[in-house]
């Protein structure tokens, strides 16, 4: 189904996966009077989870809002695949579902937007989003409108909004952090699952460090700004992971070196 | 005892009431001043079915309407372009809170150069000062529409006008909806002072003002009354419709 678990790969389809996705260079970004960014460069894999994590205001979101575009950049380049954003197709979801969703349309017709947009026929439409229903094995009710539904529920209204266009890239900015820990744990599981089920190159954001490595084949840890590469820490445990992961040695390690350079870059003040 | 709480509206109305017939009996007020509850829903119930009352109901609303519809037609238009630059808002702001600011019954003799004595005049002006109302009300609808959900639709790829109609439109409507509660409001309120002075011969404000004169105490408090509940019920219409069209209003 994937790529990279194929049994004999052909020679594109190895050069593909070796390839990065994206490509950020000489990225420079400032506000007001911070310098966030200075001339960044990065390199993004393919089909892989990364979280980013960092102290507070070292430009987490800022760093994916520039790669979605969502705030303009001041200089740099960035790229996917060799295109720019603007021939991709890739999905968004906020942090604040609750003023992301259209309370005016019901939950499927929030789904099925990006597609209307792209000028979809109504039956072509109901068709992708009852498919994706299926594939991420969602069971709530979409014909309800999305304050009607739970934090959690909402929040993967939005997640599915961003998949149906069946992007190639997923950003995720705190997605789980308006939620209560129950719902949290839930919604790791739910968004472990979309990953395993469409395998799209998705950037998280966390605040959560536990969170960020459980979720993550890389963990990207930035510094105060203006923001460098900390550190980028691999976490190769097998998926499904549950919550046996969270205490294997492996995590344990791993989110203790993630720890240990957080703390370094926080005092670093 | 809180299946009984849906009735406690009723306390206050009869409590009113019981007041009103103490207030009689002890003779506290001049008995000319102030009639019986019964004679005074006697005579609203005989005005309103066959008599001077239910005419003069009539033309109130009629005029309410027409300078409410009038107002709503020209402010809610208005009030998008206004509210989609806020530059251009602001440009205006000190203007509109001008005259939103100034007594709408002091344009009365400016309007009646305008327009003359009879309808005109009372409609224009009731429209003009509703039209502020709800032309303030839409302009911030529309700026304060939540930057998330025109970011989302950005990021969906939706154009600029694609979003002002899809989510800028739709984000101002709750706003909308208590622009034009407040302006049906202010509309009736002008149209009534405007009936009572400006040469009128009909309309509930004449009806209250006739009354006085004749001292018909009753007919002159069941018009009151009748204005009140014109009053209530245009504020109920405008909250139900509103409940069924924005239904995540406040949600």
């Amino acid at each position: 189904m994937l790529t990279r678990s194929a049994p004999n790969p052909t020679s594109k389809e190895a050069a593909d996966a070796a390839r990065p996705h994206v490509t950020i260079r000489s990225l420079s970004k400032r506000f007001a009077s911070a310098v966030v960014y200075d001339s960044f460069d990065l390199d993004l894999p393919r089909g892989k989870l990364i979280s980013i994590f960092g102290p507070n205001g070292c430009g987490k979101s800022t760093l994916i809002n520039l790669i979605a575009g969502l705030i303009p950049r001041d200089a740099g380049e960035i790229l996917f695949d060799g295109k720019p954003l603007s021939d991709i197709k890739f999905g968004y979801v906020f942090q604040n579902y609750r003023e992301a969703l259209f309370p005016w349309l019901r939950s499927f017709e929030n789904i099925e937007y990006p597609l209307k947009l792209m000028k979809m026929p109504a039956a072509e439409r109901r068709l992708r989003v009852e498919r994706l229903v299926e594939r991420l094995g969602v069971a709530i009710d979409l014909s309800k409108y999305p304050y009607e539904l739970s934090g959690g529920q909402q929040q993967l209204i939005s997640i599915m909004r961003a998949l149906v266009v069946d992007p190639e890239i997923l950003f995720l900015d705190e997605p789980f952090s308006a939620l209560d820990y129950e719902m949290t744990l839930f919604m790791r599981e739910q968004l472990q699952r979309v990953f395993l089920e469409t395998g799209t190159t998705t950037l998280l954001v966390s605040h959560d460090l536990e969170e960020a490595v459980f979720l993550a084949d890389y963990v990207l840890l930035l510094s105060r700004h203006p923001a460098r590469v900390a550190d980028y820490v691999p976490f190769a445990a097998p998926r499904p992971r549950s919550d046996a992961t969270l205490s294997n040695s492996d995590f344990v390690a791993t989110k203790a070196h993630c720890l240990e350079v957080f703390q370094r870059e926080v005092r670093r003040a | 005892m809180k299946r009984l709480d849906p009735y406690l509206p009723i306390i206050g109305v009869v409590g009113l009431i019981a007041l009103w017939y103490i207030a009689v009996w002890l003779k506290l007020v001049d008995p000319v001043l102030l009639p019986l509850p019964t004679d005074t829903f006697h005579a609203m119930w005989t005005g309103m079915t066959g008599g001077r009352l239910g005419r003069d109901f009539l033309y109130t609303v009629e005029r309410t309407t027409a300078a409410t519809v009038i107002a709503a037609v020209i402010a809610i238009p208005l009030g998008i372009v206004l509210g989609a630059s806020e530059r251009l808002y602001r440009s205006v702001e000190f203007v509109i809170d001008f005259f939103r600011s100034t007594p709408a019954s002091a344009m009365f003799p400016l309007f009646l150069v305008l327009f003359g004595v009879g309808d005109r005049t009372k409609i224009s002006v009731a429209a003009f000062g509703a039209a502020l109302v709800i032309l303030f009300n839409v302009a911030y609808g529309v700026m304060n529409a939540r930057k998330t959900r025109l970011l989302a639709a950005k990021v969906m790829g939706a154009s600029r006008l694609r979003t002002l109609f899809d989510v800028t439109l739709l984000e101002s409507l709750p706003q909308t909806f208590v622009g034009l509660r407040n302006g049906v409001s202010l509309a009736l309120v002008i149209v009534v002072v405007a009936e009572m002075f400006i040469g009128s011969t009909d309309g509930l404000g004449n009806r209250v003002f006739e009354a006085q004169q004749l001292f018909q105490m009753p007919d002159m408090y069941a018009a009151i009354f009748a204005a009140g509940a014109l009053g209530y019920g245009l504020n109920l219409l405008f909250l139900l419709v509103e409940r069924r069209f924005v239904h995540w209003s406040g949600k």
